[in-house]
Formats: C-alpha cells, structure tokens, sequence
C-alpha cells in the first residue's frame, strides 16, 4: 500500500539559533490574576486546566493581582528577595572561583532564584527535599553556612561530604535537604518513596522534589508520577522548565506540542503551570501543593515556567546554540528585579536599599569565601585519604581494609 | 525509502591514502563523517549531539552537512536512546548513539543486555541489532563518581555485546567504522581523558597533546581496525601487561619510570579479545600484570588473569598482578590517590619481576 504522503522524520528544531533576534513571540502569556485558584481539597481534575494556562501574581507594574497572591508581609518578602540577591551574588563569586581554577566546577541557578527560594520559605525543614544541582536557593534560604557549601565546593578538608562529591552536590540531612545525585531524575521517585514512608507511619512530614524539564524524558520522572498518583503520596513533585537541557531546546524534551504540567494529568495528579519568575506565584502555588498534601489529598505536580539565563555550567558555552542575550527578550524577566519591583511599589524598597542588599550579600559572601578559602581550594587542601575508604559500606570488609593499606593510610 | 536503504557501494578501503593530524575527538568526527558519507544507513543522536555537536563535540558539524535528520538531539533518556536505535537497527539502519557519559549508561543497561544483545539469538537469527554505542568513560578530569567510571565490565560479561575501547586517534577511527559496518551491537567506551592527549597518569606533568604523535596520524578516508584484534603498543621481554584506554600511556610510562622491560599490550576489543596475542606475549614473558581504571572485584582484569592462568600457568614465574581503581565509589577529592597511576602499575610491576608481595 502505498501512503498518500510519504513519511518523513521529524526533528524539532528551535525559533532561534546564534545570530538570530531572540524571538519570544510565540510564548502567550496571561495577564497577571488571571488563572483561577481551586481550593486545595478539590479533585485533581478540577485543576488540568491550570496545566495548560499560567499562574501569575505580579503584573508589569509589580503590583500583585487575582486569587493567588498569597497577601506575604512586608517582612517575608524583604527576606525572600534579600535570599534571592545572596544566592545570585554567592553564584557569581563561586563562578568566579572556578574560572580562577579554585575547583573544578560550579553550576549557576540565574533567574530561577525564585523557584529554590520562595519554596524553602514555604516548606518546613522536617519536609525532605530532594533537589537537583540548581536548587542551591534552598540551602541558602534557610541559612546553610555558605563557607560549608564552599568547602564543599573546593573539595577541602572541612568538606561536610568528606570530598566524595563534584562540586554543588550538597548534602544536608540537617536542613532537610537530600543529597543530590549527579544522575539525572534518579531522586524524583526517591520523593515519593519517602513521602509514602512518612504516610506509613502517619507523620506530619512531606517531600519535595525537583527536575528539570530536560530530564522529564527519562523513565524515573513517570515512575515518579505513577508511584505518586496510585500512592497519593504527600510530595510536591516540582518541574522547573527553564526550558533548555544544555544545548537541547526543551521541545527536543517533549515539549513542542503541550506544556510540561500536562503530563500530570494522565497520571490523575493535580497540575499547576506557574510563572517561576514570580516570587509570589512560586510561593502561592507551593503553598496550595504544601496544604493539599499535608490534607493527605497526595501529590501535585507543577511546572514552574522560567529561563536558563546563566550557563548550563563552568563547561558549557551558551552562545554556541542560543542567541547570547535571549535572556533579556524573556517575558517573564528578572525574578529579582520583579519582587523588588512590588517591594518598590508598596512603598518598601528603594534603589537605595537594594543597592544596599546587594553590598550586605556581598560581604557575607566575601566573609565565607575568605574563611573557606583560609581552610583551602580544590587540592591546597582536602580530607583526609582515608576518607576515601569510608562509607562504602558501615563496615569495611577486607578489600577496602586491605586496599587502604596498600594506599598507607 | 531504497536510497537510504541500499548499501554503500563496495569502495576500496583506506581510499586515497591521505592522512592528517587529529585527536582523538576528530578522528571520531572523522569515522562517522566517513561512514555518514558512504553509507545512508548510518544516522548518529544522543543529548546534544545533534546541534551543538556534542558535550565533546563528537558530532560538530555533522547536523550541519548532513542534515537534520542524521544527527540529532535526543531527548534525555538513556533508556528511550538505546531502545530508538534497537528500532532502527532492527530495521535496517546503523545507529551510532552516543551516551553523553558511561556514567549515564545504567538507564539503557536494560535495553542493552535484554534487548540488544539476545535479539539475534531469540529470533533465531531472524532480527539483528547493528548499532553501536559510543559512550566517553574513566576518570582523571576530577569529574567525581557522576563524570568518571569505568563500566566496561558490566558489558564485558553480557553474552551477545561486543565491547570495545581504543587508546589514541588512529585506533578510535578504525575501531568506530569497523563496529559501524559489524553486524552486532557494539559498545565503544571512549577513554576522555586522553581525547586530546595521550595522559601517562603523571598528572603532575604538563599535558602533551596529541600534535605530532605517529598515532595522531589519521587517514582521512575509509579504514578499519579489526575488531578482536590487540595492539602491542611497545614491545619488551620482562613483562606483559595488558591495560586498554588510558591505562595503554600509564603502563607505558611505568615500564620506562621502572627501567623493567614491559611488554604493553593494548587490548582494544574487550569482547572478542585477543587470546593469541595475550598468549603468546605472557608465554615469552612468563609475566603479567593487568591494569584497568575500574574497580577491581569483578572487572575485567578478573576475566584477563583467570585467561592467562587457564592458559600460561606452566609459563608464569610470578603471580598475576592487578592494578586497579579501588572497590570504592570513584572520589572527587582523591581523584589521584584513585586513579591507577604509573607508580602503582610500576610497584606492581617490580613484584612481578621479583616473584610475589
Ligand atoms: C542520566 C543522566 N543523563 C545525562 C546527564 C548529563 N546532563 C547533565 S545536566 C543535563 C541537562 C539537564 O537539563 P534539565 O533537566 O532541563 O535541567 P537544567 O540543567 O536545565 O536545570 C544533562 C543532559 C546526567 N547528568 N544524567
Ligand atoms: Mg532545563
């Protein structure tokens, strides 16, 4: 039989390459206020909607609009946009110090600050969460000494994970935070593991955790959403589509032909497709999944929808498959600029004070680096070897006794 | 459909006889460009390789001459590549898929050992799977454990994959058109740290790239290396050692470091392996020492010393030695108290000379 059309494979390709105009045009965006807001107790189906429109609370004049804003006080805000600007200064020293070859590699989370930032001011610290590399807001929120993550990050001897680990691959059982696995997706059906344990045992706790819209497309992000809906395990099961995996553009990740959230509703999970680059819509729509699942009404997927402004990391060059200043045409802007923006139109915040801000975390960044740095960088200064043999198992069997041997250690 | 289903005219091998210096990454670039030339069933993909040429720049430039479809972006899932290409080996085409790292490689281990490796066998030889994974593997880039294993045994013990590692840019290039045009699965690790170098392990050194070494020498046509067949990357009569990927410059480097004789043998194909040219080196030696970056239970040195045992016992004058990464997770920090440098392959070799610890 012969088709009336021959076949032919499709590759999806994006708008805009290198040397072209950054083009956002297709991207349509709903006014602030907008989306209607379900109460948190409503059958799942009643939010799929959501997944396909955008939950937004900050309109362009920074004022908050429509049924999500989550009406946070002068001083929630302050401190969220004050975590916002010290996380986005620590970024840029410790990339810094990776071009300065101070250690090996460093990831950036620039313009997604909101997402990390405004959901630790939402979770409490007894919730686990199981981040990916660039929720380093998280730690940095909740006022995770930043020398600790710099020891860290240089590998050094006070380095809390004794130096097994690439750098930014935290670990903080203490602030709630799991250690992070440099495997894509792997953590996100960890999630939902631990939340049913905490279901088990009728605990008040729930999970967090996060992927990137590139790595949806691996098994373990479905397996997450099964184990979710047929459980309906108490995690928040957060997508951040920033919408570039390195140099893949997020429709090679499925996304050309429907949003992110959607694929939440096969599953029967409540969706919510938020503007990431709005404080108080993270905040909003993290709060609606916090009290759904502490209801034991189960998990919720949502998709915070933003943009990679920085590297995808120390090794990767942007400008080779983007236009270099896509970033400035993103609709959504500048998360920080926009909660300064409502700060500013409250009558709350002034250049002066952000100005202001911006020293304050600088400082302390400064401070940190220096007593990190007194400790050593990458190689001046690391664990000690036998660190090494540790941890493998509880107890060493005879190889690794012997092996540490062989090392004299 | 016929035209990029008809096979590659029989051409000559090592057409023009041109040669030019490359690396390692460009004598890859440079094997499938060759096969993507002559052959319309061949089509590489994986995360980023289509665009951007790859996170090692593999693929550069070849979405651009041939197209879209050719080489392209994958989405992130490991799992999903391997079986896509299963697919479209079953049909009929030569998929190279490229897994960004060994390290992101278990998501397809499914695929790989149920699927590609048994298919052949189930169907009575009725569907067959000739594709090949690439995949950049081993340690010394301080990657930590997520940019640094060494798999190769994990593939190395399924019935039914072929398993292959070169050492320098002459043998990449061979190795990738002969598991191209081999008509079994076939997995390439590619040792990363010496794609622009030849690394001897003295990471204390500067780093030489591959600039002006014979085996930087590429043709730039069609050639193949033999799959199954060793390489005696330096002659010498004390000792045998049998490394492949990095480990081929590191025991090169301890055999000089040490003044000791060594034989190097660089394997190339795990699966098939060379047993003659094992054989025949041990028996003129009497000596062995094996070195491999990978963990030492169950890594294919295991498999090496119980072949030389099996087959040279009465020739040996000293135990089999193993030098290898340690049976830890691969560290950040420790990176060289990990790695198998020439010191240790060189204290290894001086108790194979003398006959025991
Ligand atoms: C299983 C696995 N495959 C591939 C990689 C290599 N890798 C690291 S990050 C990345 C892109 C991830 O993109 P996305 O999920 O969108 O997260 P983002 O970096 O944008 O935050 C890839 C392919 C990996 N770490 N793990
Ligand atoms: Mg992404």
């Amino acid at each position: 039989m012969k088709n009336t059309v021959s076949l032919s494979l499709h590759v999806p390709a994006p708008k805009c390459r290198p040397g072209d105009a950054a083009d956002f045009s297709s991207v349509t965006l709903e006014e602030a206020g907008a989306a209607p807001r379900p109460e948190p107790n409503v059958p799942a189906k009643d939010t799929h909607e959501l997944a396909y429109r955008l939950i937004r609370v900050l309109d362009d004049q920074g004022q908050a609009q429509g049924p999500w804003n989550p009406r946070l006080d002068i001083d929630t805000l302050k401190r969220g946009l004050k975590a916002m600007i010290l996380t986005r200064v620590f970024d840029e020293r410790m990339y810094r110090a990776q071009r300065q070859g101070k250690t090996s590699f460093y990831m950036k989370c620039t313009g997604e600050e909101a997402i990390a930032c405004a959901q630790a001011m939402v979770l409490s610290r007894e919730d686990m969460c199981f981040p990916t590399y660039r929720q380093q807001g998280l730690l940095i929120t909740r006022g995770y000494p930043l020398a600790m993550m710099m020891n860290q990050i240089y590998s050094n001897a006070a380095d809390p994970i004794k130096g097994r680990q690439l750098p930014i691959m935290y670990s903080s059982k203490e602030f709630g935070f799991f250690t992070i696995s440099g495997n894509l997706g792997t953590q996100y059906p960890q999630a939902v593991g631990w939340a049913m344990a905490s279901a088990y045992k009728g605990d008040d706790k729930i999970a967090a955790a996060w992927i990137g819209d590139g790595a949806t497309a691996e098994g373990d992000f479905h397996n997450a959403l099964t184990f979710a809906a047929v459980y309906r395990a108490p995690v928040i099961l957060n997508l951040v589509n920033n919408q570039w995996a390195i140099s893949s553009f997020m429709g090679i990740a499925g996304g050309e032909e429907t949003t992110f959230a959607a694929k939440g509703i096969a599953y029967g999970l409540p969706t919510l497709r938020v503007d990431g680059n709005d404080f108080l819509a993270v905040h909003a729509a993290t709060q609606w999944a916090y009290e759904r699942a502490r209801s034991n009404l189960g998990a919720t997927l949502i998709e915070f929808y933003t943009y990679r402004a920085a590297q995808h990391s120390t090794s990767d060059d942007p400008a080779r498959y983007r236009p270099a200043d896509e970033w400035e045409h993103w609709p959504l802007g500048d998360p920080i600029k926009r909660l300064a923006l409502h700060l500013t139109a409250l009558g709350h915040w002034s250049e002066a004070e952000h100005a202001e801000a911006e020293k304050e975390a600088i400082e302390q960044v400064k401070a940190a680096a220096k007593e990190s740095e007194a400790i050593g960088t990458l190689g001046q200064s690391t664990p000690s070897t036998k660190e090494m043999f540790e941890d493998v198992f509880k107890e060493p069997d005879w190889r690794l006794r012997e092996q540490r041997q062989e090392v004299g250690v | 459909m016929t035209d990029v289903m008809t096979k590659p005219a029989a051409q000559a091998s090592a057409t023009s006889g041109q040669t030019a210096g490359m690396n390692m990454i460009q004598a890859l670039n440079s094997g499938l460009d060759v096969m993507m030339e002559r052959d319309p069933r061949v089509l590489t993909f994986g995360e980023d390789v289509g665009y951007f040429g790859g996170v090692f720049r593999v693929s550069d430039g070849l979405q651009k001459k041939y197209g879209l479809t050719r080489c392209f972006d994958a989405p992130i899932a490991e799992g999903g590549l391997a079986a896509a290409a299963i697919g479209m080996g079953v049909y009929g085409l030569r998929p190279v898929l490229e897994i960004q790292f060994a390290d992101y490689i278990y998501p397809a281990y499914d695929q790989l050992v149920s699927e590609a490796a048994k298919i052949r066998y189930r169907s009575g030889g009725e569907f067959t799977v000739p594709i090949v994974v690439r995949s950049p593997y081993g340690g010394g880039i301080f990657g930590g454990q997520t940019h640094s294993q060494s798999p190769e045994s994990l593939f190395t013990h399924i019935a039914g994959l072929k398993t292959v590692i070169p050492s320098n840019p002459y043998d990449a290039k061979g190795l990738l058109i002969a598991a191209i045009e081999d008509d079994d699965p076939v997995v390439i690790f590619e040792p990363k740290r010496i794609y622009n170098g030849p690394f001897d392990g003295h990471h204390e050194r500067a780093v030489t790239p591959w600039t002006g070494h014979p085996l930087a020498e590429v043709p730039t046509g069609h050639y193949t290396v033999p799959l199954g067949k060793a390489r005696i990357a330096r002659e010498g009569s004390d000792c045998t050692i049998l490394a492949y990927g990095t480990m081929v410059w590191v025991a090169i480097a301890a055999a000089e470091d040490t003044g000791i004789d060594a034989e190097v043998i660089d394997l190339r194909s795990l699966v098939p392996v060379d047993i003659e040219t094992i054989e025949a080196s041990v028996k003129k030696t009497g000596r062995c020492v094996i070195a491999h970056e990978a963990p030492r239970t169950s890594g294919f040195g295991a498999e090496l010393s119980a072949l030389v045992q099996e087959r040279c016992f009465y020739h040996l004058e000293a135990p089999i030695e193993r030098v290898t990464g340690w049976d830890t997770p691969y560290p950040h920090a420790h990176e060289w108290d990990y790695f198998p440098g020439p010191a240790r392959v060189g204290e290894a070799l001086k108790r194979a000379m003398t006959g025991g610890r």
